[in-house]
């Protein structure tokens, strides 16, 4: 692994002075080799458990900070999270936070493993999930989180059964349907070649004897997902795609066994067979694309599994799990710590990051009677708080609540292929049935050989060209999304896009980064003192100060005053870093995003923030309208900020100060008036209008549950994506009905042949592969499409 | 011919064995995991001796 980026490299190359830290690999200058007492500690406990190779193996991925190790919650409520597996063996499953590459774990099973006790510890890296294993009594859980929160990695545990939900059972089963099927129709289509090249009688009927004994337990197995379909609309007096398909799977083998006892020159089993295989593949694809769809909305909600501190009567703390906390209990919130509940200061005062809830970036002070939502983060002090409401009472419940009955509103889309399918189906049963019966009354045909012409119709009218023209496409344009930083969640979410009249941007986040960040003119030497006086502290615009001189070094000693500001004590005298009223600054309108520095011999430094417009954003925005679409900014910003950044973009409709509710329902106002609305969006309050819209786009640095409504997600910094996905969109629908067009043209030239008898296993067989490989082939064509 | 009954059961008999390898694969969960199964044979196991 030479190519490898070495964490020291970029520090050495900077200046002499400066230490990347030796366990997190951040920049900072001072004494040692650790920039916090958390990455000394994780890194001593690595070095104590003999898995220093950690630090030689790990990949750096520049477009991620590291975790920075953390202190462990002390009182862990884990008990209705384990599983007992039997003979003394217990099962717990964990989302891990902050993993990134191999290494990550690497070390997480390896420090695991290394603990008494512990019986299994395997981290999956696609699901970022971890499952461990333990012998009960040997090893208490609680002990295992917090030695593996102490290398840098934060857990939720998470229920492994409402996560991986039916789907993955299913798909599983339909890929070993699909290995069985497959298996069948290569050996019994090397049996047919050799009937088809002229085999004498009587080895052409061993050969099918052959084949009838592979192909009738294969298509017994394989077919079962398609027979239960089929029995299930039959049940409820429908008919589907599914009872044709199950018709022709069980008719040609039994006709063609038929066939085989009277040692008759055709027989059908390879046709079925492979049929039954292209078929699978198709479904199987299909089930991949929406599998990803399934994340729920709960993992939010399981932020909040860290138990909360409560403060008892006579001043004494205890932990208590958030589920048992009740209205009028008093909480202490700790610096880096979320709100457990909706409650009222009580004492102290603190920065707040409220983008959980209002989707704003900047921080809101706090005082004494204010009110506190949960998952409001605690930046700079300690508060207490006294709790209002619990659990489902909780304004972030509501929002959850708000968001699931929008998606159940919106009802489910029907698919084309399901649409066109609905068609089909009838006018294949009919079909078939009339060449039966116009060949065995009408043709005086034996009812044995007009039900093998029937069964030839139905097996060259069997869509299978029909079922792999829209996975096919589905997949190919996911994947070449994808390839761009762009995440197709629902299967659905192309055909719906493409249908798209007007789009709907939420402000902070999604036209802007939602990062405040520091406007230049500083003076560089007092901006490289400010950073390191700020180095040490989580507030929104500390940490903007610190992104813009990652060189400066790090101050010790700096004492936070929660809700004013920075004070360091250095060898002139003292520094403050802070409001206008801590330093002594003449007041200033904007004070959320002005930071003053003021020195002891009179050095005043004033730094203004504010949040970025994305880079190109100007441009998406033109480019969008230029594609005849309606263009409108629903915030929930003040409307001064709104309206400067409307006229900016050039965009006539904007309306500020939304509440979420306000927001969903205006687009349910669009959505009456008949348009067909795109939804951009991060923060949670949009997530209810995000579920409402009819096709949702959220990027990727916004709110885990916005990310869990959207039916889009995007990577990068660009807006970029919302044009691409527009893109991609309406060429896989151009493609699916050229596909649909191909197919059914192929099936409905065959049939006439059918009907007229002149259709062998061997025309069959032709047929429908041909006519498969061309709808895939063609659906290969959009991967190479540009996207700008 | 007679060649046939020795030839299409050893074929049929190692593609079997071919589709029951695969099951087995699929079954025991190797599957689940391809991005992590991809960047695990990057790591020594620390218990074992060379």
């Amino acid at each position: 692994m030479n190519a490898v980026p070495q964490f020291g490299d970029a520090a050495t190359a900077c200046s002499i002075d400066d230490v990347a830290c030796a366990h997190c690999g951040l920049k900072f200058r001072g004494e040692g080799m650790f920039c916090c007492a958390g990455c000394a500690a994780a890194y001593h406990l690595v070095q104590s458990l003999g898995l220093a190779r950690y630090y030689e193996q790990r990949v750096a991925d520049a477009t991620q900070t590291p975790t920075r190790p953390e202190e462990a919650p002390e009182a862990l409520d884990l008990a209705g999270w384990t599983r007992d597996l039997g003979k003394g063996e217990r099962e717990l499953t964990l989302m891990v936070d902050g993993l990134q590459c191999g290494a990550c774990v690497w070390l997480i099973e390896q420090s695991l493993l290394k603990q008494p006790g512990v019986t299994q510890a395997r981290v999956a890296l696609s699901t970022r999930r971890l499952t461990l294993r333990w012998r009960s009594g040997s090893a208490d859980p609680a002990d295992l989180v917090r030695l593996v929160f102490r290398l840098g990695y934060r857990l939720v545990p998470c229920d492994p059964a409402r996560l991986a939900s039916t789907s993955d059972a299913e798909s599983k089963q339909l890929l070993t349907a699909m290995a069985v099927a497959g298996f069948a129709a290569g050996n019994i289509m090397l049996l047919s070649v050799s009937v088809w090249s002229g085999a004498d009688p009587g080895t052409r009927d061993l050969l099918h004897w052959i084949s009838a004994l592979i192909a009738i337990p294969a298509i017994a197995f394989a077919g079962r997902p398609f027979f239960r379909s089929a029995l299930g609309a039959l049940r409820a007096g429908r008919t589907n795609m599914d009872v044709p398909i199950s018709l022709a799977v069980i008719l040609a083998p039994s006709i063609s066994l038929f066939e085989t006892f009277r040692s008759g020159e055709h027989a059908y089993f390879d046709s079925a067979v492979t049929l039954l295989f292209f078929l699978l593949i198709g479904r199987y694809l299909d089930r991949r694309a929406r599998g990803r769809a399934h994340e729920t909305a709960g993992r939010l909600l399981a932020l909040n599994a860290v138990a909360a501190t409560v403060v008892a009567e006579d001043g004494t703390h205890h932990s208590l799990p958030p589920s048992q906390l009740r209205p009028g209990m008093t909480v202490l919130v700790a610096a880096g710590s979320r709100a457990p509940a909706d409650g009222a200061v009580l004492t102290g005062s603190s920065d707040l990051d409220v983008s959980m809830i209002t989707g704003e970036s900047a921080p809101k002070r706090c005082a004494p009677g204010d009110q506190l939502f949960a998952g409001m983060l605690n930046l700079t002090g300690p508060i207490t708080m006294r709790i209002s409401a619990v659990g489902d009472a909780t304004l972030l419940a509501d929002m959850v609540r708000l968001m699931e009955a929008a998606e159940s509103r919106r009802g489910r889309f029907v698919r084309l292929a399901d649409r066109v399918a609905k068609r089909y189906a009838p006018v294949v049963h009919a079909t078939a049935l009339v060449t039966f019966l116009g060949w065995w009354l009408g043709g005086g045909l034996a009812w044995t050989e007009a039900l093998m012409i029937a069964v030839a119709v139905l097996i060259i009218t069997c869509p299978c060209a029909l079922a792999l023209a829209v996975p096919v496409v589905q997949v190919v344009a996911s994947q070449r999304l994808m390839r761009s930083g762009i995440l197709l969640k629902s299967a659905d979410a192309l055909e719906r896009l493409k249908a798209v009249d007007h789009i709907v941007f939420d402000k902070t986040g999604t036209l802007t980064l939602g990062r405040l960040e520091l406007q230049p003119g500083a003076d560089p030497e007092l901006l490289r003192r400010a950073a390191g006086i700020a180095a040490s502290s989580r507030h929104p615009l500390a940490r903007a100060l610190c992104r813009v001189a990652p060189d400066a070094t790090v101050l010790p000693g700096v004492v936070e005053h929660p809700g004013a500001g920075l004070e360091w004590t250095g060898p002139d005298g003292i520094w403050r870093l802070g409001s206008c009223a801590f330093t002594g600054a003449a007041e200033d309108h904007a004070t959320d995003q002005i930071l003053w520095l003021a020195g002891p011999n009179g050095e005043r430094q004033r730094f203004q923030f504010s949040d970025r417009l994305r880079p190109d954003a100007e441009a998406v925005i033109a480019r969008l309208k230029a594609m005849g679409l309606g263009i409108e900014i629903l915030s929930g910003d003040r409307a001064a900020p709104v309206a400067g950044l409307a006229r900016r973009l050039g965009i006539a409709e904007a309306s500020a100060h939304l509440t979420p509710v306000e927001k969903a329902a205006r687009l349910e106002a669009l959505g009456k008036q008949g348009h067909r609305v795109l939804m951009v969006g991060d923060g949670i309050n949009d997530a209810a209008a995000l579920a409402g819209a009819y096709v949702s786009i959220a990027p990727a640095s916004g709110t885990e549950i916005t990310q869990s409504a959207a039916d889009i997600v995007f990577q990068s910094d660009r807006l970029e994506a919302v044009p691409a996905a527009l893109l991609i969109a309406r060429r896989a629908d151009a493609l699916v009905r050229q596909n649909l067009a191909l197919a059914l043209l192929y099936n409905l030239s065959a049939v006439p042949l059918a009907i007229l008898g002149f259709v062998t296993p061997l025309i069959a067989a032709i047929a429908m592969s041909s006519s498969s490989i061309l709808v895939t082939l063609n659906a290969l064509r959009l991967g190479r499409t540009r996207l700008s | 011919m007679t060649v046939l009954l020795f030839l299409i059961p050893i074929a049929l008999g190692m593609g079997g064995i071919g589709l029951a390898a695969f099951l087995w694969a699929l079954k025991s969960g190797q599957y689940d995991d391809m991005e992590g199964a991809a960047q695990r044979i990057l790591f020594d196991d620390p218990e074992d001796k060379v």
